[in-house]
C-alpha cells in the first residue's frame, strides 16, 4: 500500500473547493461515503451535486477550465496524487450517466467492452470466459432473462429502462469498487425507474453506490445515507430516514418539505 | 367570423410571391447543370467509342482517343490521395479529438479556412516553386500530386473533422469512462461511427482533384506524350490539361473531339459525386442510432 493510504471509506474528500473559473461550485466539501453502502445526493439545481460526483473520478477535468484544492480520496487513496494514473481509477470508479449512453454496437459488445479493454490485453481470454462474464454482468443487472436471446443485436434497440441497466452492466466487468450514478432514473418512466432503482438495490454489498437524484422519494426509498447538498456545500449527511423525518439542519428541512428547490 | 382580412389577404399574396421568387431562383440554379450537361452529351457524345477511350490522340491532336490523359489522371488522382488522406485524416483527428481550444489551435483552424481560399493558380506556382525546383522533383506526377494534395486537403479536413463531429459526446463518455484512452476510444468507437463521412469527403476530393487544371499546367502535366506514364516521376497527360490544350492551344481539332473530353471529364466527376453519395446513404442506412 502506498502512502496515500487512508481510512476505511470508499469515497473521502477533506477540504474539497472546485471552480469553474471564477465561480465556486464546491465549497470546502467533507464527505465520507462509507464502503457497500447507497448514498444519495440530493438538493437543489446547480448545488453541486453532479459536480461533486463528477469529481469522484476526475472525469470533471475534461472542462478546461476547472481548478480544484484539497484532495479526494478513493479507497484511501488520494486521486490527485502525482503517481496516479487516470484508467486505473476509472476501472475502479464506474458511471452511469442521466441519459443511457450504450454505444452503437451488440449488447454483447456493449457489456465487454471494458472488459476487452483492460483484461483481454494482457492474457488470453477464452469465448467461454467472456459469455460468463457477459452472463453474469446481465445477471446481475436483472437483465440476462430480457436479452439473453437478442445478445448480437444492436443495444441502442433496447427500451431506455433496458440500456440503463446495460450502461450498469457494462460497467462490472472490470470489477469496480464505486459506482457513481448520476440521476440514472430521470430519463425513464415511472415503471423503469422502479425497475432501475430494485437493479441499484440488488447491487448494494457488492458495490459502494453513490447516487444523485432530484427526486426526494427516490432518495428515501432506495438509499442508506442521504448527503443534502446546498449551493456547493454539503449541509447535512445521515442515515437517509433520520434526515428525512428528523433532520438538523433547517435548511434541510426547509427542502425536504418542498418550500424551495 | 372566420373570413379573411384585407390584411389576411395581403399577407397570403405576399407568401405567395416569396415562394415563386425562391422556387424561380432554385430553377435557375439548374438550369445551367442541364445546359451544359445537354450540350455535351448532344455535341461530344458522338464522339464516344471504345476507340476514343483506348487509343492515344494522332495528327496533332486532331484523331485518335485520350487513353493517355485518362491514365494520368488516375495517376494523379490516386498519388494525390495518397498523399493528402493520411496528412488530412490524422489533422482532423488531432483538430477534434486531442487538441485543446487554445490560440495555435485557432491559428490552425484560420490557416486551413485560408488555405482553402488560396486561388488554384497559386497553389500552382507554389507547386512549381516547391516541388519542382526546390525538392527536384521536375515537372512530374510527383510534383502535379502533391500540389493538388496541398490544394485538397483543407476538403478532407474539414469533411473529416465534421464527420468526427457528428459522432455523439456520449459515446466518447461511456468510452472514456470505462477508462479507455483518446486512442482507443478514436479506433474503438470515433472511426467506426465517422468513417462515411470521412469516405463521402474523400470521394468528393477525388472529384476536385480531377477536375483542376491549373495546379497541374506547369507541375507535371504536359501537351503530348506517346507513352504511358511508368512511375511517378514521368510527366503526364491528364484530361482536364488536355482539354484545355485541344480547345485553346492545338488547330483544326474537331469539335467534337473537345466536346467528347468535356464529356468524358465530367462524366467522371458526376460519376465520383454519385458514387459518393450512394455511399453515404448506403452507410448512413447501417448507422445504428
Amino acid at each position: 500500500m502506498d502512502n496515500g493510504q487512508r481510512g476505511d471509506y470508499a469515497i473521502e474528500t477533506r477540504g474539497l473547493n472546485l471552480w469553474y473559473g471564477d465561480f465556486q461550485a464546491l465549497i470546502d466539501v467533507d464527505l465520507e461515503v462509507k464502503r457497500g453502502i447507497i448514498t444519495s445526493m440530493i438538493g437543489p439545481s446547480g448545488c453541486g451535486k453532479t459536480t461533486l460526483l463528477r469529481t469522484c473520478n476526475r472525469i470533471i477535468e475534461r472542462l478546461g477550465y476547472v481548478r480544484t484544492t484539497g484532495s479526494v480520496y478513493v479507497l484511501g487513496h488520494d486521486i490527485f496524487g502525482d503517481d496516479v494514473e487516470l484508467v486505473q481509477v476509472r476501472k475502479q470508479v464506474g458511471m452511469v450517466f442521466q441519459r443511457p449512453n450504450p454505444l452503437p454496437i451488440s449488447i454483447r459488445d456493449n457489456v465487454l467492452f471494458g472488459f476487452r479493454l483492460h483484461e483481454a490485453r494482457t492474457r488470453k481470454v477464452s469465448a467461454a470466459e467472456e459469455n460468463d462474464v457477459l452472463e453474469s454482468s446481465l445477471r446481475q443487472v436483472l437483465l440476462w432473462d430480457t436479452v439473453k436471446d437478442r445478445l448480437n443485436r444492436p443495444a441502442t434497440g433496447l427500451s431506455l429502462e433496458e440500456q440503463q441497466k446495460l450502461c450498469i452492466a457494462r460497467l462490472l466487468p472490470v470489477k469496480p469498487e464505486v459506482l457513481l450514478m448520476d440521476e440514472p432514473c430521470s430519463a425513464l418512466d415511472p415503471a423503469g425507474t422502479e425497475a432501475v432503482e430494485e437493479m441499484i438495490w440488488q447491487l448494494r454489498g457488492d458495490y459502494t453506490i453513490l447516487i444523485v437524484t432530484h427526486n426526494m422519494a427516490q432518495a428515501r426509498r432506495a438509499s442508506d445515507e442521504c448527503v443534502f447538498m446546498l449551493l456547493g456545500r454539503i449541509i447535512e449527511h445521515g442515515r437517509t430516514e433520520e434526515l428525512f423525518l428528523a433532520p438538523e439542519n433547517p435548511k434541510t428541512a426547509d427542502y425536504i418539505e418542498g418550500r424551495y428547490g | 367570423m372566420f373570413a379573411a382580412t384585407p390584411l389576411n389577404r395581403r399577407s397570403h399574396r405576399n407568401q405567395n410571391v416569396a415562394r415563386a421568387v425562391f422556387f424561380l431562383m432554385t430553377v435557375a440554379l439548374v438550369i445551367p447543370v442541364l445546359i451544359i450537361v445537354g450540350t455535351l452529351v448532344v455535341r461530344g457524345g458522338p464522339a464516344l467509342s471504345w476507340e476514343f477511350l483506348f487509343t492515344a490522340p494522332r495528327d496533332n491532336m486532331t484523331a485518335g482517343g485520350i487513353l493517355p490523359a485518362l491514365v494520368g489522371t488516375i495517376w494523379l488522382v490516386v498519388v494525390a490521395l495518397l498523399a493528402s488522406v493520411p496528412v488530412g485524416v490524422a489533422a482532423a483527428l488531432y483538430l477534434s479529438e486531442y487538441a485543446p481550444d487554445n490560440l495555435l489551435t485557432r491559428t490552425i483552424n484560420l490557416a486551413i479556412i485560408n488555405l482553402a481560399g488560396v486561388p488554384s493558380i497559386v497553389h500552382a506556382l507554389f507547386g512549381v516553386g516547391a516541388f519542382v525546383y526546390f525538392f527536384r522533383f521536375g515537372a512530374s506526377i510527383l510534383a502535379a500530386s502533391l500540389t493538388l494534395a496541398v490544394m485538397t486537403l483543407p476538403v478532407v479536413i474539414v469533411a473529416t473533422r465534421e464527420s468526427l463531429q457528428a459522432v455523439p459526446q456520449a459515446f466518447r463518455e461511456a468510452c472514456w469512462n470505462m477508462g479507455a484512452t483518446r486512442w482507443q476510444t478514436i479506433r474503438k468507437v470515433v472511426l467506426p461511427n465517422s468513417i462515411s463521412g470521412i469516405l463521402t469527403g474523400v470521394i468528393l476530393e477525388v472529384s476536385r482533384t480531377a477536375g483542376e487544371t491549373a495546379p497541374i499546367m506547369f507541375t507535371g502535366a504536359t501537351a503530348f506524350v506517346a507513352f504511358l506514364p511508368e512511375s511517378v516521376f514521368d510527366q503526364t497527360m491528364a484530361m482536364s490539361y488536355h482539354l484545355y490544350y485541344i480547345a485553346t492551344q492545338a488547330t483544326d481539332v474537331p469539335e467534337q473531339l473537345t466536346f467528347g473530353v468535356a464529356l468524358v471529364l465530367i462524366a467522371i466527376v458526376l460519376a465520383m459525386n454519385a458514387v459518393s453519395i450512394a455511399f453515404r446513404v448506403y452507410l448512413r442506412g447501417l448507422k445504428k442510432w
